[in-house]
């Protein structure tokens, strides 16, 4: 849900860690552009799938979606709207998880009036860096709007490894992730 | 009909009512009504429920409304009605507009009660007005007014303004009670949010107005209110300051501390500590020798006890018979020194020592006198004060302290007492006597003296009394005056009563002495006696018990003033006596400064005071553990206490007395007993500091607290006191500020369950830990995720760590041990050379510590690292302006990819190979009947006249090709070969594009590792040669059979690193073609025929011309070489700030006109320090070997010398310190590490040339392919020459194929010259530095040249290299290359010719010798005249000697060993020529042999 913008597109990628390596589907990837709806929640609904297995030995470095959100400014230019990240769920099922998103904000007011009008707002060098700590102690952000992900998680063996993720019984060794991404 | 509509209307209201009201709470998925026309959506709610409207309103009416019609109401489209009007269209619309409006209400919350009404209301009006007619709307009527009164009278009815003033209380409580305060009965209240009162009031009559009920009345008459909410204590965890003590309740575990390895052990000083020290603080206890709560009894009986122990002090030295027998020692020698003495006849020294005796027996005796009587006081002071506390005792009759003395009598024989004393007495008498005798004689003597001088004074005076009489008058004055000092006359002094003094010594003795046959007493202090216990005491005796019980005393140990731990907090004693008996080991790392304890009182739960610090001695080095006695050290305090109880207080003045007099003061007082002493180590090494470092005050930061005595600071150690304490207290256990507490309480009080002594930040870590560390450790899986987190090198980009432990090679971690092990080892086998294994060593312990330093800043960022964002105002203004889409578009770059984001096969390396010039050509194979001579001709021949010598005389009749060369290129990179097409003659053109896939080291496709490649891509010529193998002849018109060849013809090699951090390399290159080629010459004419600029011929070599990219574009890490060049900045500088200054403004001014020129003013050296970068430049000596070689030829002298200077291995800073940083080495470091890169090689030739006389500069540029890089630009005879250091080159300065492209700053040994002239390029540069228009220079009139010293050393000294060891190193080159050919050739045999060998390794001492030049042909003719047998193919490689791993790439990138002819045979031989300072030469000659048929 992004209350004051239009014809937004996305870009979603994935992070994980040392251990883990994708066996199919695209770790990266551009969503079409939508515009708002006509009713009066005016969501911007893109309904684009993204299909991607994993494989790991670890759990260490769980994969991580990073979504980030872009749109044209009022002259035209493409600048970003939101960055958000959320870890894939653990446990196999169906979940949604709304992601709040959030864009730099310029250093300065100048910066920030030359930006707008430049339509060069600060962007993330990689929009892997929000799914990391590591040097954001040196940014500003604003949050602004939402992100609605529905998720479908199927795992495979992680119980025989002695990773008890669900009551329910698993046989599993990789983790098939299986997730739509809606946005609102 | 209206009225139906209108009940129709309500009905359906109340329907979309209710149904709102259901739908909103919860949005059920509802069951649709069986329509499946209908297309199901996923959108939500609100489609389905307009949907469902819709469908409902398909159903027929009833007759009457229902709730199914009502909502049949709001449908757009339902059946016509039998009763059609007029008003049923405007119904349809009016309805329609419900509709709309019920669905708005959906959308929005549901509307109240009262809106709904008012609707309804409007809708009824609405429809009854229908009927009217227009002018029923018409009315006129007068405006309406209401008078001011009324106004106020209607306000007055609404309004109310709420007074101010208080409430009286009747008003508040219900009728005819009293306020009842809960508080005062006990109740526990809580404490109310602060309101001012003035609000209270307003509020109280406001409630009274508005609600006639008083519910909102407590029963003590105020408003009902809540206890604050706010708590008094915040509950985030308190931040602790490292200057603070530990949060008592914390326990904290020691661990030892673990240095960093992200230190800089090499760059910077390091300081390495001794290790650790141990300090044992051995506290044992502590008396109060007062105390405030010291009873009157208890004073008396600590000074009984300190009597006591003085006397048993006393006792145990025994000075009165030490004296007492020391006496006697000396009057028997007394007695016999005269007899001894006399013999000899020395009557005077015998006199002497008699007095000396005499006078010593006097001091003895005086001394023992004294002693006596000071025990004798002490004794009686001891019972008087015994007495004292009897009658204390006795006077408050309760007894406090357990103290008993008794009074052992020794019965003593009268008759042998008496004796003594009197023998005694007699003896000192005598002594006295005799003293007293010689006294007397001595006086006599004087007075003698003196009255012998009186007498004949009187004579005197009566002789000048005559005389004055016949003297004349004037004199009398004078002699008035002597007569003045008339001396008196001399009493005789008395004599020696004996009987006086017999009495005096009996006096003294009686006095101080004991007297004959009384009893010796002996004290003896006991603790036996009982203390009156509490109840029989009085009321403030008791008050005084219990104020002793709730205080506790706890010590904290304090190294060089840093509280290091502290004793557990233990309750005094009723004794006073406190018990710690604790014992801290101190670990230290430095001589302490000072130990001290600092005594703390706690009362009860209150604060805790400090009392007193004592001062510990520190213990000499010779004082251990168990050897150290136990000490006391005293203290006191000057705090001034006064109880309201029997305690005495302190600082306060009290009195024994009855009526308060004869008051005494006393201070709190104590002693500590304790002991300090070192520790002894494992293997009995004592642990104490160097005494070097005594004096070096350096603070140890090491801090230990100890975990329960931090919780006896908060006094909560016993769980039954606190509930006691609790419940005397009477806290209200309502109270939840003291929830906590009694929770604590209940818990303690509930029986067994366990309450940690000490709060833990993570208690469940215990829980929680399944295995024990020792037992992770060993888990190999999770050694290697460790290693991974920490960026050890080897792990850095492990990828997939397995599963399963079983699954982990062991080998994994060998390179890692290896290389942990190694650290300190030099291996002398991947090096041969043991000087370059410590090079190579002491490299990678630099690189190391700048790889952590690097680490370090990795990890620290900048905005900029993280964002981008548009530039300030000005560009970007600057920009808008710029047309979006211009109509002649600019070339723009290619789109640089930050290499993180890759991995393997997404870079892959572009080179266009367009043409090649000057190719070596064929030489006609000469068998046996042509003259060698034929093709001979002089190589030193510049400009070659000869016209086309070279005529097809092909003869030889396996030599298919008529043409002079069939050249193609090989590019190998990582072992991956590429090759373009053959082309034919000497200047081919290929223009072709090759494609070489790039792997980075590890996968690791980050800046740094990337800048640490050190691939380099080869680029080799070779010859494609076709033999003809047909065996038959008579095949010859059928079929072709011929074999391919090729010969290798030069190479050329550019490091990845170059190309990566350029981005991309586009130039011609001059190919190294080994300086003898067998079998081929060059073919000068044909380039005159084709009338090339006469330029080209004076070069003489073979050049190729190539475009390098990578692909993607790569961003060098161009910005973390950047900050971490700033890091270093950081770093001191020795230079003058006011130079640094300067040099930054130069910087800034040269950056503004070209931004692109390179500009250096300061660098930094091997010790990260900032250096101004002449003070590199100074004339050095260049080895003296090489200035005797041509003594009267300074041209050759100066290309050996760069020779020299070539011939030192080429290390690229990057490589080395991965890109971070340039870092410049002084010559005398360079020569000793024998490897550096431009700049260390520039700044080593300049200052040869220096040295030799001429005139040198640095020139900082850019050239092919090097990039960023420094040359030397010198002034010979008219010219000015430009020199490549890392190859020996040199080139005029109009040579077109000069290396050197640009020309940024010149730097001389006193100044810098920045490039302010239009081209940069050096051929179109003027070099005269003298012209200000031209060269900007650093110093100038206004800032002229200080005079810096130069970080140069005085002179180099060269050692001659160990000519033995050279030629072992040769040898075994030789060994390692035959073996790797022989391993290059799995398939095929690999014969090795011996004789070849052997002649090939003559000669290379002889291509040494000339450098390579000018040997050819003499070279050839031999080797044909030897060989003749054979084809031959084959040259000699020439290289510095670095590491083995170049030559053996050199010679398998020659391909050489790619010749798969059944009968071919090798020869390979090695030479290896040593220069000065261990640089070496090596020729590398390899060739491969075909017999000739």
């Amino acid at each position: 849900m992004f209350p004051e913008f239009d014809d937004l597109y996305c870009k979603y990628c994935f992070v994980y860690g040392q251990d883990w390596a994708p066996t199919s589907g695209l770790e990266e990837g551009i969503s079409q552009i939508t515009s708002k709806s006509q009713d009066v929640q005016q969501t911007l609904i893109w309904n684009f799938p993204i299909d991607i297995t994993f494989k790991s030995t670890n759990p260490y470095g769980w994969p991580q979606i990073v979504i980030s959100v872009y749109g044209p400014d009022i002259f035209g230019n493409d600048v970003v709207r939101g960055y958000g990240a959320v870890h894939v769920p653990l446990i196999p099922g169906r979940h949604k998880r709304t992601i709040p998103m959030f864009v730099p904000e310029s250093t300065s007011r100048l910066q920030k009036l030359t930006s707008w009008f430049m339509g060069r707002r600060p962007e993330y060098t990689d929009p892997k860096l929000v799914a990391h700590g590591e040097g954001r102690q040196v940014t500003r952000v604003r949050s602004q709007g939402f992100v609605t992900l529905l998720l479908n998680v199927v795992t495979k063996d992680m119980k025989k490894l002695g990773y008890d993720t669900n009551s329910l019984d698993m046989r599993t060794f990789s983790v098939a992730d299986l997730s739509e991404g809606i946005l609102k | 009909m209206r009225e139906r509509m209108r009940e129709k209307l309500k009905a359906a209201r109340s329907k979309a009512e209710s149904a709102l009201q259901q739908e909103i709470p919860s949005p059920r998925p509802r069951r649709f009504v069986s329509l499946k026309e209908e297309e199901v959506t996923g959108f939500g709610e609100e489609v389905r429920k307009t949907k469902k409207y819709i469908s409902i309103s398909l159903k027929v009416l009833p007759g009457f409304p229902s709730t199914e019609e009502a909502y049949n109401f709001f449908t757009f489209n339902f059946d016509p009605e039998p009763e059609n009007d007029e008003t049923k269209d405007q119904k349809r619309e009016e309805s329609n507009q419900e509709v709309e409006e019920g669905e708005e209400e959906e959308e929005e919350k549901p509307a109240t009660e009262e809106q709904e009404l008012i609707n309804k209301k409007d809708a009824d009006d609405f429809l009854l007005d229908l009927d009217q007619t227009i002018d029923d709307f018409l009315e006129i009527r007068a405006a309406e007014y209401e008078s001011i009164h009324k106004i106020k009278q209607k306000e007055r009815e609404i309004l109310f303004t709420p007074s101010s003033h208080t409430v009286p209380t009747y008003k508040k409580v219900p009728e005819n009670m009293q306020p009842r305060y809960l508080e005062d009965e006990g109740f526990y209240t809580g404490e109310r949010p602060v309101v001012p009162r003035i609000n209270q009031n307003i509020m109280e009559n406001r409630l009274l107005i508005q609600e006639q009920e008083r519910k909102w009345f407590g029963d003590d008459g105020r408003i009902l209110a809540l206890p604050n909410p706010i708590k008094q204590f915040s509950t985030r965890p308190p931040i602790f300051s490292p200057e603070e003590g530990i949060e008592a309740g914390l326990e904290t575990i020691y661990r030892k501390a673990v240095s960093s390895i992200h230190k800089n052990q090499y760059i910077v000083g390091s300081g390495d500590s001794l290790g650790q020290f141990q300090l044992d603080i051995d506290i044992s206890g502590l008396i109060f020798t007062h105390h405030p709560c010291f009873s009157r009894e208890h004073v008396l009986a600590a000074k009984l006890g300190q009597l006591y122990d003085q006397y048993l002090a006393r006792r145990q030295k025994n000075q009165t018979k030490f004296l007492t027998d020391k006496l006697n020692a000396l009057r028997n020698a007394v007695h016999t020194v005269p007899d001894s003495t006399k013999p000899h006849g020395s009557g005077h020294t015998a006199q002497e020592r008699m007095n000396k005796y005499k006078f010593e027996i006097w001091q003895t005796r005086r001394l023992r006198d004294a002693e006596e009587e000071k025990d004798r006081t002490l004794l009686k002071t001891i019972i008087k004060v015994w007495k004292e506390i009897k009658s204390l005792r006795d006077f408050q009759k309760f007894t406090n302290t357990p103290i008993k003395l008794f009074l052992r009598k020794e019965e003593v024989d009268w008759k042998i007492d008496e004796k003594e004393f009197e023998t005694e007495i007699q003896a000192e008498a005598n002594e006295l006597l005799e003293e007293l005798m010689d006294e007397y004689e001595k006086k006599m003597e004087a007075y003698r003296m003196e009255y012998q001088e009186w007498k004949t004074w009187k004579k005197a005076q009566r002789i000048r009394k005559k005389k004055k009489k016949t003297e004349e008058e004037q004199d009398e004055v004078a002699e008035e005056s002597e007569y003045g000092k008339e001396p008196v006359k001399p009493t005789p002094p008395e004599p020696v009563d004996k009987l006086a003094i017999e009495q005096q010594v009996r006096e003294k003795a009686l006095h101080s002495r004991r007297k004959p046959g009384e009893p010796i007493l002996v004290p003896e202090l006991s603790l036996a006696g009982s203390v009156t216990p509490n109840e029989l005491c009085p009321r403030a005796e008791i008050l005084r018990r219990e104020d002793i019980k709730k205080r506790s005393v706890f010590l904290k140990v304090l190294f060089n003033n840093k509280e290091v731990s502290r004793t557990v907090s233990r309750q005094i004693g009723m004794d006073f006596r406190v018990h710690f008996g604790q014992i801290f080991n101190l670990q230290i790392h430095n001589w302490p400064e000072s130990i001290t304890l600092q005594v703390y009182e706690t009362v009860g739960y209150g604060s805790t005071i400090l009392l007193a610090e004592v001062f510990l001695p520190i213990p000499e080095t010779t004082v251990f553990t168990g050897r150290a006695s136990i000490e006391e050290t005293e203290f006191s305090s000057n705090q001034h206490v006064t109880l309201d109880h029997e305690g005495v207080g302190s600082g306060e003045p009290f009195s024994f007395e009855a009526d308060g007099s004869n008051k005494i003061i006393l201070m709190t007082s104590g002693k500590v007993s304790n002991s300090v002493a070192w520790a002894v180590g494992e293997n009995g090494i004592p642990l104490i500091p160097p005494a070097s470092q005594q004096n070096i005050g350096i603070r140890s930061a090491l801090r230990k607290v100890d975990a329960i005595a931090s919780i006896g600071a908060s006094g909560l150690t016993d769980m039954k006191k606190l509930a006691k304490w609790a419940a005397e207290s009477k806290l209200d256990p309502n109270d939840p500020n003291n929830a906590s507490l009694m929770q604590l309480i209940t818990v303690a009080n509930s029986g067994d369950t366990y309450v940690p002594d000490f709060f833990r930040v993570e208690q469940l870590q215990q829980e929680f830990n399944f295995v024990s560390d020792e037992a992770l450790n060993r888990s190999k899986r999770f050694r290697l995720l460790h290693f991974r987190t920490q960026e050890v090198p080897e792990f850095r980009n492990f990828k997939q760590v397995p599963i399963y432990d079983r699954e982990i090679m062991e080998k994994v971690f060998q390179d890692y041990e290896k290389r942990i092990r190694d650290r300190g080892i030099i291996e002398t086998k991947d090096h041969l050379d043991t000087h370059r294994a410590i090079v190579a060593k002491y490299l990678q312990q630099v690189r190391e510590s700048v790889i952590n330093r690097f680490l370090i800043a990795k990890h620290h960022f900048l905005l900029s690292d993280m964002e981008k964002q548009g530039s300030i105002l000005g560009i970007s203004l600057f920009k808008l302006a710029e047309q979006k889409r211009p109509l002649k578009p600019r070339r723009k770059g290619r789109k640089k990819v930050p290499a993180q984001n890759l991995s393997d096969g997404d870079i892959k390396l572009l080179i266009n190979v367009l043409r090649a010039y000057d190719i070596p050509i064929r030489k006609p194979i000469a068998s046996k009947l042509q003259k060698p001579s034929r093709s001979s001709r002089p190589f030193s021949e510049t400009l070659a006249t000869s016209p086309s010598a070279q005529s097809p005389t092909h003869t030889v009749e396996n030599v298919l090709s008529q043409v002079l060369v069939r050249p193609f290129v090989e590019v190998s990179f990582q072992r991956t070969v590429c090759r373009t097409t053959t082309a034919e003659g000497p200047n081919p053109s290929w223009n072709e594009e090759l494609e070489l896939p790039f792997r980075a080291p590890n996968s690791d496709y980050s800046t740094t590792s990337m800048q640490s490649v050190k691939d380099d891509v080869f680029i080799n010529i070779f010859d494609e040669v076709l033999f003809d193998i047909l065996e038959d002849d008579r095949e010859r018109g059928r079929g072709i059979h011929t074999r391919i060849e090729r010969h290798w013809l030069g190479s050329v090699r550019i490091p990845f690193n170059t190309l990566y951090l350029q981005g991309r390399i586009d130039g011609t290159f001059k190919i190294d073609i080994p300086p003898v080629l067998l079998g081929y010459s060059k073919e000068r004419n044909i380039i005159n025929e084709r009338g090339f600029d006469s330029f080209r011929s004076l070069s003489e070599g073979t050049y190729i011309t190539l475009f390098m990219t990578i692909e993607p574009h790569l961003v060098p890490g161009e910005s973390v070489r950047e900050k971490m060049t700033d890091m270093l900045k950081k770093f001191d500088s020795q230079e003058d700030e006011k130079l640094l200054q300067a040099a930054e403004k130069f910087h800034v001014e040269c950056a503004l006109k070209f931004p692109k020129r390179q500009c250096l003013t300061t660098v930094i050296n091997l010790r990260g320090k900032t250096v101004f970068i002449t003070r590199y430049l100074k004339p050095l000596n260049p080895p003296q070997e090489l200035l005797d070689m041509y003594p009267d030829n300074p041209q050759a002298t100066a290309e050996l010398v760069a020779r020299y200077v070539a011939l030192i291995p080429f290390l690229p800073d990057s490589v080395s310190f991965t890109g971070i940083c340039d870092l410049w080495s002084t010559s005398d470091q360079f020569l000793d590490l024998l490897a550096g890169d431009e700049e260390e090689h520039a700044v080593l030739l300049c200052n040869y040339f220096l040295a030799l006389g001429k005139k040198a500069w640095l020139v900082m540029g850019s050239a092919i392919p090097e990039g960023p890089t420094a040359y030397v630009l010198t002034w010979e005879q008219s010219q000015y020459l430009i020199w490549n250091p890392c190859s020996g080159r040199f080139y005029g300065q109009f040579d077109t194929f000069c290396p050197l492209k640009s020309v940024g700053c010149l730097i001389g040994p006193d100044n810098i010259w920045f490039n302010i002239q239009q081209y940069d390029s050096p051929i179109r540069m003027n070099f005269d530095i003298t012209k200000p228009k031209l060269w900007k220079s650093f110093f100038s009139r206004s800032l002229p040249y200080p005079g810096l010293s130069s970080v140069q050393p005085e002179e180099l000294i060269y050692q001659h290299t160990d000519k033995v060891a050279a030629a072992e190193l040769q040898d075994r080159i030789e060994k390692i290359l035959k073996e790797k050919i022989m391993e290059w050739r799995p398939r095929h045999l690999t014969r090795w010719n011996r004789y070849c060998t052997s002649t090939l390794r003559q000669f290379l001492p002889l291509l040494e010798k000339n450098q390579g030049k000018d040997v050819e042909d003499d070279h050839r003719a031999e080797l044909l005249r030897q060989l003749g047998d054979y084809r031959f193919s084959g040259f000699p490689i020439h290289m510095a000697f670095s590491e083995v791993k170049p030559l053996i790439e050199a010679v398998y990138s020659t391909g050489v060993h790619n010749i798969d002819i059944s009968n071919v045979e090798f020869a390979l031989a090695v030479y290896i020529h040593a220069y000065p300072k261990n640089v070496l030469s090596v020729w590398i000659y390899v060739a491969s042999l075909v017999r000739n048929k």
